[in-house]
């Protein structure tokens, strides 16, 4: 199993947000979370990468059968978790370029390897920009610096792409993306998928799950997972609504 | 989320101030203490020509009539002007002719400071004056420079071997009279950089020069003089380090820039004087008048710096814009932090008509550092449609350190334009946790977000220094205190 979620709950400033979730995510598996705004999505995303701001007040995160919770931020990265922002910020001044660069050599670094030649990386990065078809004007950029909401979607699984991670979770990447932008992206996820990684895709909405085929649909609904399927499931929902997963848990 | 960026920062353990050794070379020194026989004996050690003397003599007494002046935004102890020495030279054993004559022990400090002559000359093109404590040693590449007549060359040198151009121009821009440690630096000043560039002549290397402040208690009162005929072009770089001390050191420089018609001078400094520790014991005083005059049309002074080190800066390069269409820069960076004060910033006086500067200052405060920006942009009444474009930024690093801006703006004619933008911001949470989450670690994440926010003036640096600059950016915030 790759990653095990049991009985998580999570508070930021004191107020809890996930309230008891179980998860099992299995190598070569995509997973969808749904659910209606406010549930705690982001959260589960935000606990699983890592981020000091949520306090883990109980329940356990077994990652590649290692307790996940006491590595920092950075260790888990170069554990292979990858994390796709749905708000991606920005770093001015510095290039796409530099900023995956250093990315890279940090984690071979983590690993014993020596870092990457200038020319070894320009290279992958041009394998990379082909096979998620983005265009090579914007690696020249600062990192999400006056990118469109669509760019910096697609700078995220470009990011992906060059990370190569174990375990991605995608936190509404659909989000203010046009159609295009849309099969770009779900395009770009389906060709990185393998045997061996993991994706955690987190959405509204139904139709990014027509692009990207997930194995298991789970709708989180106040801080916990309420319901679970199979890709069916996203239809349901779609066809009925959250209301439908509320008049359940009242 | 401030606890926690805090908290965040707070995580580092400070380096050991890298270039904090000293060399054992003999050293000639005067007693210490100022007044008329010590200067006297500086001029008679450099064989001076009578008008120099004259010249010294005149700002010493000028100086003994004048205040120390406390507008700064800084404090400091008070300075013993009587406690210091005011000359030391390594004892030369003979005329040194070539590099291999040099006092092995020298060439040694310059080994560990980066820079081997050798080295130099044979790579990078650069030619390399290396000034050590008050004496200069051999200015390579003399020779391939004097073909095309330019002058570059140590200042004694130069009173040596071309006073007249050295009486015609020096206190031209920065007369002895301009301000306090501008006095003091026309009476001590003991050595620095000659540069001249003949009419219509482009300098085909970087022009380089470093600075040692070596045995205790010595002032470096350096002083440089560049000139560019018409047509010509130069671009010249400093860079300072020193060694660790615990009494603090003085230096009070003055460098004078002229530009002719159609003429161009680069000026970029790295600085890296040791900044005094984490408690603020120690550390350079470094207190500078920098000048610039665009004297003909069309001329251009461009002043680059980054300021890491001292534990107090109080330094404004100016460009005085006389010539019709001139034009003036000021790019900085300057870091102040653990108990660092930098008053700093520029001035650009414009004269003529159409003259046009730009001032990009980026700030940046960590620790309990104290950071001030300081400038002035005066368009006097016959100075029409010129145009001014200021911005400063402050970065803060954590909740105890401080960013000041202080800029005085005065316009005396109506066709003129001057914009002023100016922004504070702190590193925040988002960005570190983005980095982070791609497997950056801490300090290279802060490296990578700092030099990003400072790119703008890195980018203005010669090669050769950008890449020190951006270093010493880095190493200079490991220790940052939230």
């Amino acid at each position: 199993m790759l990653l095990s979620i049991k009985n998580l709950h999570a508070s930021v400033n004191g107020k809890e947000i996930l309230k008891g979730i179980d998860l099992e995510v299995n190598n070569g598996e995509v997973h969808a979370i749904m659910g209606p705004n406010g549930t705690g999505k982001s959260t589960l995303a935000a606990v699983i990468a890592g981020r000091e701001m949520f306090e883990v007040t109980e329940g356990r995160v077994e990652y590649k059968d290692k307790n996940l919770l006491e590595v920092p931020v950075e260790e888990r990265a170069r554990e292979g978790i990858f994390l796709g922002f749905q708000y991606p910020v920005e770093i001015p001044g510095v290039s796409i370029t530099n900023f995956l660069r250093t990315a890279v050599n940090e984690v071979r670094k983590s690993r014993g390897l020596d870092p990457m030649s200038g020319g070894e990386f320009l290279k992958m990065m041009e394998e990379k920009k082909k096979l998620v078809e983005i265009h090579s004007n914007l690696t020249n950029r600062s990192v999400n610096e006056g990118f469109s909401g669509g760019e910096k979607k697609k700078n995220e699984i470009f990011q992906m792409a060059m990370l190569e991670p174990t375990l991605a979770i995608l936190d509404e990447t659909d989000s203010g993306l046009d159609i295009d932008a849309l099969k770009i992206v779900a395009n770009g996820v389906n060709k990185l998928r393998t045997k061996e990684n993991a994706f955690i895709v987190i959405t509204h909405y139904q139709r990014l799950l027509e692009y990207i085929i997930p194995d298991f649909v789970h709708v989180l609904f106040e801080g916990k997972i309420v319901k679970s399927g199979k890709k069916e499931l996203a239809i349901e929902l779609e066809a009925k609504g959250y209301d439908w997963i509320r008049k359940e848990n009242e | 989320m401030a606890g926690e960026s805090n908290k965040i920062l707070n995580d580092f353990t400070q380096t050991e101030y890298k270039y904090g050794f000293v060399t054992e070379i003999e050293m000639e020194m005067a007693p210490k203490g100022l007044n008329e026989e010590i200067i006297r004996y500086i001029s008679a050690k450099k064989n001076e020509p009578e008008f120099l003397l004259e010249f010294r003599l005149k700002a010493f007494r000028y100086w003994l009539t004048m205040k120390e002046p406390h507008w700064a935004n800084i404090k400091y102890p008070v300075i013993n002007f009587q406690d210091i020495i005011y000359y030391a030279a390594p004892k030369k054993k003979k005329q040194i002719g070539s590099l291999d004559e040099v006092d092995p022990e020298l060439l040694a400090t310059f080994n560990k400071l980066g820079i081997s002559l050798a080295e130099q000359k044979k790579l990078s093109g650069v030619a390399v004056d290396a000034v050590m404590d008050s004496i200069s040693v051999k200015t390579t590449f003399t020779e391939t420079l004097s073909k095309q007549g330019i002058i570059f060359c140590s200042f004694s040198e130069a009173v040596q071997k071309h006073p007249d151009l050295v009486k015609q121009y020096m206190g031209s821009v920065v007369p002895y009279t301009d301000n306090y440690f501008g006095a003091l630096n026309s009476a001590v000043f003991t050595d620095g950089s000659f540069c001249y560039i003949p009419k219509g002549v482009r300098c085909p290397v970087e022009l380089s020069t470093y600075f040692r402040i070596n045995a205790a208690n010595t002032g470096q009162f350096e002083r440089t003089l560049i000139i560019a005929e018409e047509g010509s072009y130069v671009s010249y770089m400093e860079g300072c380090t020193a060694p660790q001390r615990d009494e603090h050191q003085l230096h009070a420089a003055i460098v004078e820039i002229i530009a002719m018609k159609d003429a161009e001078v680069k000026y970029s400094t790295v600085q890296n004087w040791y900044p005094g520790n984490k408690q603020g014991k120690g550390g350079v005083f470094n207190f500078v008048t920098k000048r610039g005059i665009c004297k003909g049309n069309n001329s251009k002074i461009s002043w680059t710096q980054v300021e890491t080190g001292s534990a107090i800066t109080w330094k404004y390069p100016s460009c005085i814009l006389l010539g019709d269409n001139s034009v003036g820069e000021f790019y900085s960076v300057a870091v102040t932090n653990n108990q660092q004060q930098a008053d700093t910033g520029t001035k650009m006086t414009h004269l003529g008509k159409n003259t046009r500067s730009t001032i990009i200052s980026k700030g940046i405060s960590a620790g309990m550092g104290n950071n001030s920006y300081r400038g002035l942009v005066r368009i006097s009444k016959n100075a029409v449609n010129s145009r001014n474009y200021s911005q400063c930024d402050s970065l803060l690093l954590g909740d105890q350190c401080g960013a000041h801006t202080f800029p005085y703006i005065e316009v005396g004619n109506k066709s003129s334009i001057v914009e002023h933008e100016a922004t504070t911001s702190k590193i925040s949470e988002d960005q570190l946790f983005y980095c982070q989450q791609r497997g950056i670690g801490m300090e290279s994440a802060i490296g990578l977000i700092v030099n990003g926010y400072a790119k703008e003036v890195l980018n203005k640096l010669p090669m050769e220094f950008a890449v020190e600059a951006q270093k010493l950016l880095s190493i200079s915030l490991e220790g940052s205190v939230g």
